[in-house]
């Protein structure tokens, strides 16, 4: 699963840009440079956060790692030459909106970032791309980005968008959502949008927890971890997430942590433009609760130990092996990409096939 | 605007409520409905599914009355006319999806075939117990439009109103039908299509940024759907006109008055109801539904009697149609509500009749129609 290098970039046609109002402090951009060039600063923008600042520029080789990592889109690479002004963000996030609602060091804003390369790459027509989400602090994301978007019910994001993907087959659609709005209350859509291979990207941002509602125990927190509804240790078998998606009939698994960027954008890539049912899960740093409950440090602190745990799953491994006990391995990667007809495909087949003429076709939205 | 020939099934039928109430769906260009089997409902969705593929929808059963409930939203917004179908508890398990319609104003039509409570109750069985949960029964304040048919032939046209008040309104609206009047066979008289008035959804095209909550000359924003390049936001969430979460007092405010505003203000343009034998009643019944036709063989049992009865039938049951009732209070010694439960309708009466009369209440445990006999007595006891 080698990644293929991006082209090299001549220093002399680029530039770094920090806006130091928007930055929360989080340290993810100096920690990921692979050369050095940042450093945390010890000014303080009007939120009292410490910004980074440029150290040396000349060392940067404008990886665009800085730009993909940063949750509050605040640094970015520039050039004149290549037309580019803003963060990537720039065009599809409501940035009047921002600063979004994300504490320092949660992970979400890097998922969001990962999925905005990700519809760029994959050349999204805008205007069929629609974002749909439940409850929860991930469920904020629909509010961000800047496509038709849905902020729906709790756990129920997957049905409301198997409505869009059935109503209009021409959309992308994409679900973004926690970890116990998917699997808890929303858990039985899942199995069955999965099952039916309903035509959607569903992208689970994992926490561990409840994050939105204080830190309460989710499906997904790892026996043994500190949850407010827990206080003395979760004591039942957390969901591996890619297993279920996988026995239920999903086309694409994958599995990254915020810290995989490039890995992220890929797999949200190619599960966008896979059809049928494809999930992203992306496991994130929630250093105000699930974090701080269990004394994991901050959110920089759990990304370098995503860093140091994470295993690349191999050709032998498949989804039954990745339960992820508290602060053990981590097992990341493209676990299924299989093929299978969409459900509206496997609709209008039978349809043609067992009414022939008097088949009135695919209705095509009013 | 009129309906498509191709989805009006014109002729003369002998059709039940329920299949009559899928063909107002099609007659009224309904392309997207999601659904799970209840009794008594079912047949509803059994006749779409094979109709569907054969004038042009979508259907399609979801896991559940909530994911139903929400489905048919994304078909919504995906350009559709959508409904749903379901019975007393899976309306329950609706509620929640019932207030995010409400507060994103999708236009929908939801169908309750309602049957006898509670909880599993007496489930191939008739009742009229849905009628206050339709109204309140979601958490927090919004408004809702119901109809009451009482006939198949009124299922027909009641479902096509429905889908008419949805578009116009932009609000989900109701159709609470029943096991008897669901089950039951009668002729039902479905016109040409050109016959048939339907209102179409209003998409906003203007070359400004669109404004998904911005209040129009009617009160009612602008729909807009997928794909138009709008790039709106939607949310359940508390919202400005620009649709974006605004959690703050004077925006709760702001849009309560104009959703709630949507129907209050409009309360006498929704209201319809039938009048019968009332200018020289001594006694008015007020009724709807199944039990309005059973009422009528008591009005007629009570005029045997010497009680001259009259029935003020409710096809609009919410917004209740509050001017009209307390007039009738106001011109009559007693109000005689007669309805299948144990008072639902009736303290709605009771209420706006505001001291003007007397009311009565004829209920039942539900199960089956009334006994006109009860109703007669009832009646009489009215009359005292």
């Amino acid at each position: 699963m080698a990644e293929k290098k991006s082209k090299k970039k001549d220093p002399k046609e680029w530039g770094l840009e920090i806006d130091a109002e928007k930055c929360k402090g989080c340290g993810f951009c100096v920690e990921f440079c692979p050369k050095a060039v940042l450093e945390m600063s010890g000014d303080f923008n009007a939120k009292g956060y410490h910004p980074p600042k440029i150290v040396d520029i000349d060392a940067c080789t404008y990886c665009d790692m800085c730009e993909m990592v940063c949750p509050e889109f605040a640094i970015w690479e520039t050039s004149e030459k290549h037309d580019k002004k803003a963060h990537i963000a720039d065009e599809f996030i409501r940035m009047d909106r921002m600063p979004h609602i994300w504490c320092p060091g949660c992970g979400i804003g890097t998922v969001v970032n990962c999925l905005v390369k990700a519809m760029q790459d994959a050349g999204l027509d805008r205007n069929n791309t629609q974002i749909v989400s439940g409850i929860g602090c991930t469920g904020r994301v629909a509010g961000y980005v800047d496509v038709d978007s849905y902020h729906t019910t709790h756990g129920r994001a997957i049905p409301f968008a198997t409505g869009l993907a059935l109503g209009n087959p021409d959309l992308n659609v994409i679900v973004v959502s926690g970890d116990g709005d998917l699997t808890a209350i929303g858990g039985n859509h899942f199995f069955h949008a999965a099952r039916r291979n309903v035509n959607l990207t569903v992208i689970c941002v994992n926490n561990f927890n409840y994050g939105m509602t204080g830190g309460q125990v989710a499906p997904t927190t790892p026996e043994g971890a500190i949850a407010v509804t827990t206080p003395y240790g979760a004591y039942d078998k957390p969901f591996n997430i890619p297993f279920i998606a996988d026995s239920c009939g999903a086309v694409y698994v994958a599995r990254w942590t915020t810290y995989h960027v490039r890995h992220l954008q890929n797999s949200i890539k190619a599960a966008i433009q896979k059809d049928g049912f494809s999930l992203v899960e992306a496991i994130s740093p929630c250093p105000t609760l699930y974090g701080r409950r269990n004394r994991l440090g901050d959110g920089l602190d759990s990304m370098k130990f995503y860093k140091e745990i994470s295993k690349r799953a191999k050709k032998e491994h498949t989804t039954a092996d990745a339960d992820i006990a508290f602060q053990e391995e981590i097992l990341v990667g493209k676990f299924v990409d299989r093929e299978r007809a969409p459900l509206h495909e496997a609709m209008d087949a039978s349809f043609k096939a067992k009414l022939g003429d008097k088949y009135a076709g695919w209705p095509v939205p009013g | 605007m009129k309906a498509d020939p191709k989805r009006v099934l014109t002729g003369s039928h002998f059709l039940n409520g329920n299949h009559s109430a899928t063909e107002g769906a099609l007659a009224a260009g309904c392309t997207f409905a999601a659904g799970y089997p209840i009794t008594p409902s079912t047949e509803i969705v059994e006749r779409i599914a094979s109709r569907f593929p054969q004038v042009g929808g979508v259907f399609i059963q979801m896991e559940d009355e909530i994911a139903s409930s929400i489905c048919l939203q994304g078909g919504v917004w995906a350009g559709h006319k959508s409904m749903t179908v379901t019975s007393g508890p899976g309306l329950s398990l609706m509620m929640e999806h019932i207030g995010l319609a409400a507060i994103t104003e999708t236009p929908c039509v939801l169908i309750d075939v309602q049957r006898t409570g509670p909880s599993t109750g007496l489930p191939t069985k008739t009742g009229q117990a849905d009628m206050m949960q339709a109204r309140w029964g979601s958490h927090g304040d919004y408004e809702i439009i119901a109809l009451a048919p009482s006939s198949p032939q009124d299922c027909f046209d009641f479902t096509i109103d429905c889908f008419n008040l949805a578009e116009e309104y932009r609000t989900p609206v109701f159709l609470m039908s029943d096991e008897s009047t669901g089950h039951m066979l009668e002729k039902v008289v479905i016109p040409e299509a050109d016959k048939i008035d339907i209102v179409e959804r209003k998409y906003y095209t203007g070359s400004e940024p669109y404004l998904p909550y911005k209040e129009e000359a009617n009160g009612i924003p602008l729909m807009s759907k997928a794909g138009m390049g709008h790039y709106y936001h939607i949310t359940g969430l508390t919202h400005d006109e620009r649709g974006y979460p605004v959690l703050t007092q004077p925006v709760q405010k702001q849009m309560m008055k104009r959703l709630m505003g949507k129907v209050n203000d409009n309360v006498d343009k929704l209201t319809r109801v039938e009048r019968i034998n009332l200018d020289d009643a001594d006694v008015a019944i007020v009724s709807y539904g199944i039990s309005y036709r059973i009422a009528l063989k008591a009005m007629e049992m009570a005029r045997e009697k010497g009680v001259k009865a009259g029935i003020l039938r409710l096809i609009t049951c919410w917004p209740f149609p509050e001017k009209v009732v307390e007039e009738l209070a106001k011109n009559f010694k007693s109000l005689v509500m007669v309805e299948q439960n144990f008072g639902q309708m009736y303290y709605e009466m009771d209420r706006v009749s505001n001291k003007h009369c007397n009311t009565f209440l004829c209920g039942s445990a539900g199960g089956d129609v009334h006994d006109p006999e009860e109703i007669c007595n009832t009646i009489l006891e009215a009359a005292k």
